[in-house]
């Protein structure tokens, strides 16, 4: 009866929008009248503003008004609020928005820029962490103490480039290590790099004469928008409505918010006409925000026999120039600190470092990517120092159902899932059992990597999330969730999962694309992975709302008791007769007698979720519960090694992860290979490089590669299906993981190739040719 | 040919129809098609021509929209994602999962839809050759790279 709920294949609702070119993004509606913003923008990294004059740039044709930092002191940021939405005083990165000119159209604007003339005075620049931490490093922001924190577990050090430190200690590391019998320590670095959505940031706004804000934004958290306007610029939150459609791709860099103040300050400037802003791809890269930066040092003890008993690690963000997402992702990194292993004995410092990079915010995994780098690199030399096989190592390590976590969380089977099967399901698709290296002659060497991860949700425990449950005459159902539409098929995952509770054909469940704030209900961000799991426990709410009251006029209808129905096929029947029935279109609006008389009216269903029981950690042991659960999952990669050019190709990357419930087979399949391309993005070719004066060079796509069609290895994705117990069908996030082990797993891969070890990113032959070679020819 | 000096009044061929447009010397194809004709399935990913997003059929061969002239265009065909009506490319792409969050996806269409009329037979270095030339963030390109050979596979 039931088509199409969970567990089988289902083609995203929005499909042929998607290949007709109907799909309608942010920028693509352009109504007439409509005015242009372009930003002015920083050329140096760290400079005091000495004078902007701007009255030629007003003179031309179109112009309608410049505006700058000195016309709005505010402040925003999610976490602290240190970032003005235009430098005000000093910049702290190149390609920092400077000025704004709003202009009729974009010919007109992006003339007009080039005559706002910019007088710089340079500051010393801060282009690295440890000259961040150097004593008597110059500030990059000189008065934190000054600054508002919205989020309460912050401990920045002021009068020094620090913006957060969190610390995890537990059990006692120093006599752990003094038991070792084995100790490896080693030092990565990380560039900062970029999540290159294809649709580059945009965002529009008009003010209504009643002072209500219109803002339409390529945006994964419309309700952060809605929360941070009011907040910045002073605003009731009811009369701040936002909207988002399609989302060109976010990869968490669409989660802060930057381009709508800018464009809610452009539409103020102009009596509220609507003001389009759009970055051009050069700005997505510089002026928005990117992919943090981390320099780490790891040291690992373990015993003869290969039981991990110490781990002491330092983690050092670069966060670039404002503090955004920082503080929450070096606090990501320390809660799943040592990777999914059991270590009884950590300590780990997580710092989050102010520089003068471009700032830094969420970007897939959370800073997951980053550290599982430094943690799997880590393992495999304390293998090679055991000379054990570095999959046994990892399996006798793994986190199991008792364990506690690095803040001491007690793992169970359903929050964490199962690594060992992940491992063991990994191994035939690498053909693990034939050799980590394979001589094939002709300077060809094979080799094989490996990595595990684990990631929990670094979400606030007040983040909600809700659904709407309305039906239509013909008794198929509309859901109005606010989730946005980014690409992993959520709105069809919450359409698969109302299918499958009510039992109905999933054609006949109509999802909202469109976010619009005013009429959805709130739903925290489309972030995390999470977005499964809150949106469908809302869900869930919502469809047992609507069964209740379905059930309870269906009862009055049917003559029988309400716990004789059962609904199913949007009809509403009795359970030992399932002849005696009432279609859905028959109630939900009402249901009508014989004589014309009417009841009830239509039936609205509610569900809502919060998160919970999760809590701040201690400030000096890290203690507490940062997350809901985890995801975990083994990867590997394959390559092609040639010992005289240094180059290699990509044979395979393979990835095993437990979904606890596959919801949508090949979408699910679908996230996890497109994890994993962007994770050898990462691990082959992506990163930001810096002139001496900490300009970021590669700000277009021709100096920025990403991976591109043909490069790509084999992909085999499997999955293990161990049950989170408090999700719709026991179903974990996924979305992001692909990407997670794999530049460590690439690295592994490669530093068995080439023999030496590659404890940097990105590994392109030269690097490797560098470290094989001391950088002599 | 003609010659074009300040904003003029154009005619163009867009989808088999005739449509007149008003362009500078100097504007691009893309913004003409998404600010002029509503067809704003060809996307702005770079207009720097790296990324083929905005990438349309122009007499047959794919074309990056950002880097044609709105001039240049006049007297050929141009077929944009608008025009393709339940080319095989557009099914394929569905049933491989070839897209996500649909962004570069009329590009790729448009790549593919081209590749197939033009080579039929084509060995995989042609494939990848063609399209290497576009950029997608979200897919693994295994399931572009399917879709694509699906289509192939009908026409033998």
């Amino acid at each position: 009866m039931p088509k199409a709920g969970i567990g089988t294949t289902v083609i995203r609702k929005e499909a042929w929008d998607k290949v007709t070119g109907n799909a309608k993004y942010t920028a693509d509606e352009n109504p007439a009248g409509v005015l242009t913003a372009r930003m002015v923008t920083s050329t140096f990294a760290h400079a005091k503003i000495k004078k902007i004059d701007y009255s030629q740039a007003l003179l031309q044709k179109g112009v309608k008004a410049v505006i700058t930092g000195e016309d709005y002191p505010v402040l925003s940021g999610g976490l602290v609020a240190d970032r003005p939405p235009l430098a005000n005083g000093k910049v702290r990165y190149y390609g920092e928005p400077v000025a704004l000119v709003v202009a009729d159209s974009e010919f007109d604007a992006a003339n007009a820029v080039t005559f706002v003339k910019v007088e710089y005075e340079p500051l010393p620049v801060i282009n690295s962490l440890s000259q961040a931490l150097a004593s008597g490093a110059p500030l990059v922001h000189e008065h934190q103490e000054t600054y508002k924190h919205i989020s309460k577990d912050l401990y920045p050090q002021p009068g020094t480039n620090i913006c957060d430190i969190k610390k995890i200690r537990k059990g006692d590391v120093n006599q752990a290590f003094s038991n070792c019998d084995s100790i490896v320590e080693a030092h990565y670095s990380l560039p900062q790099s970029d999540h290159i959505a294809m649709e580059t940031r945009a965002a529009r706004a008009r003010i209504s004469p009643d002072g209500t804000v219109f803002v339409k934004s390529a945006s994964q958290a419309p309700f952060g928008i809605k929360k941070e306007l009011s907040s910045v610029f002073n605003l009731e939150q009811g009369k701040v409505v936002v909207e988002v459609p399609f989302v060109g791709g976010g990869f968490g860099g669409k989660a802060a918010t930057q381009l709508e103040l800018l464009a809610y300050m452009a539409s103020k400037a102009v009596c509220g006409r609507e003001v389009g802003i759009r970055n051009s791809r050069e700005q997505d890269i510089t002026s928005s925000p990117c992919k943090l930066g981390l320099d780490a040092t790891l040291k690992l003890g373990a015993t003869k026999d290969g039981m991990i008993k110490a781990a002491q690690m330092t983690y050092l963000v670069d966060a670039g120039a404002y503090a955004d997402m920082g503080p929450r992702l070096s606090k990501a990194m320390a809660v799943d600190c040592t990777g999914p292993y059991n270590i009884e004995n950590v300590s780990c410092d997580a710092v989050c470092v102010y520089t003068n990079h471009p700032y830094a915010t969420s970007f897939r995994g959370f800073g997951h990517a980053s550290y599982t780098f430094c943690v799997e690199r880590t393992l495999d030399k304390l293998a090679k120092k055991l000379q054990m096989d570095p999959l046994e190592l990892r399996k006798k390590n793994g986190l199991a159902p008792g364990n506690l976590t690095p803040t001491q969380v007690p793992l169970t089977a359903s929050s964490l899932g199962s690594l060992g099967p992940c491992i063991e399901k990994l191994k035939p698709l690498i053909n693990w059992e034939e050799g980590e290296r394979i001589e094939l002659g002709n300077h060809k060497i094979r080799a094989k990597g490996i990595s595990c991860f684990w990631k929990t949700s670094d979400s606030s425990p007040d983040a909600v999330s809700g659904i709407i449950l309305t039906f239509n005459n013909d008794g198929s159902l509309n859901v109005n969730c606010g989730c946005v539409e980014c690409g992993p098929s959520m709105k069809t995952t919450v359409a698969q999962l109302l299918s499958e509770k009510l039992k109905m054909d999933i054609s006949r469940v109509h999802v909202n694309m469109d976010v619009n704030t005013k009429c959805s209900p709130t739903h925290w961000k489309t972030v995390a992975s999470m977005t499964t799991f809150m949106q469908g426990r809302a869900a869930m709410r919502a469809a047992e709302d609507v069964c209740r009251q379905l059930v309870s006029l269906a009862a009055v209808v049917l003559r029988c008791p309400p716990e004789d129905l059962e609904v199913g096929g949007e009809r509403v029947y009795v359970r030992h007769e399932p002849s005696n029935f009432i279609h859905f279109k028959d109630l939900v609006h009402g249901y009508q007698y014989q004589n014309g008389n009417a009841v009830e009216g239509q039936i609205i269903g509610r569900g809502s979720f919060i998160m919970g029981d999760l809590n701040l950690l201690d400030k000096e042991t890290g203690k507490g519960k940062a997350g809901p659960w985890w995801t975990v999952g083994a990867q590997g990669v394959e390559v092609e090694y040639d010992t005289e050019e240094y180059t290699y190709r990509l044979i395979k990357a393979a990835t095993v992860i437990d979904a606890g419930k596959v919801l949508n087979p090949k979408m699910c399949e679908a996230l996890v290979k497109g994890g994993m391309c962007m994770g050898l993005g990462l691990g082959t070719r992506e990163n930001f490089s810096y002139s001496g004066k900490g300009e970021v060079l590669d700000t277009s796509l021709r100096t920025y590669k990403v991976m591109h069609f043909g490069e790509t290895p084999q992909y085999l994705v499997d999955f293990v299906e161990t049950p989170l117990e408090n999700s719709p069908y026991g179903a974990r996030g996924l979305a992001e993981h692909g990407i997670i082990g794999i530049p460590a797993a690439l690295a592994n891969a490669l530093s068995v190739a080439s023999g030496v070890e590659l404890d940097e990113l990105p590994l392109v032959p030269e690097t490797i040719w560098r470290i094989k070679t001391g950088g002599r020819a | 040919m003609f010659r074009i000096k300040e904003k003029s009044i154009l005619h163009l061929n867009v989808n088999g129809e005739d449509r007149e447009v008003v362009a500078r010397p100097s504007d691009i194809l893309l913004d003409t098609l998404r600010n002029q004709l509503a067809l704003t399935g060809a996307k702005p990913g770079c207009e720097n021509g790296d990324c083929g997003a905005c990438t349309v059929i122009v007499d047959g061969w794919p074309i990056k929209s950002c880097l044609m002239l709105t001039a240049e265009a006049v007297g050929k065909k141009i077929t944009t994602v608008e025009g393709l009506k339940n080319a095989p490319v557009q099914k394929a792409f569905i049933e491989k999962f070839a897209f996500q969050c649909g962004y570069c996806t009329s590009g790729f269409l448009m790549a593919c839809h081209a590749l197939a009329q033009k080579h039929p037979n084509p060995p995989d270095y042609v494939i990848d050759e063609w399209l290497q030339s576009n950029i997608c963030r979200c897919t693994s390109y295994e399931e572009i790279g399917e879709a694509i050979r699906v289509v192939l596979s009908q026409k033998q």
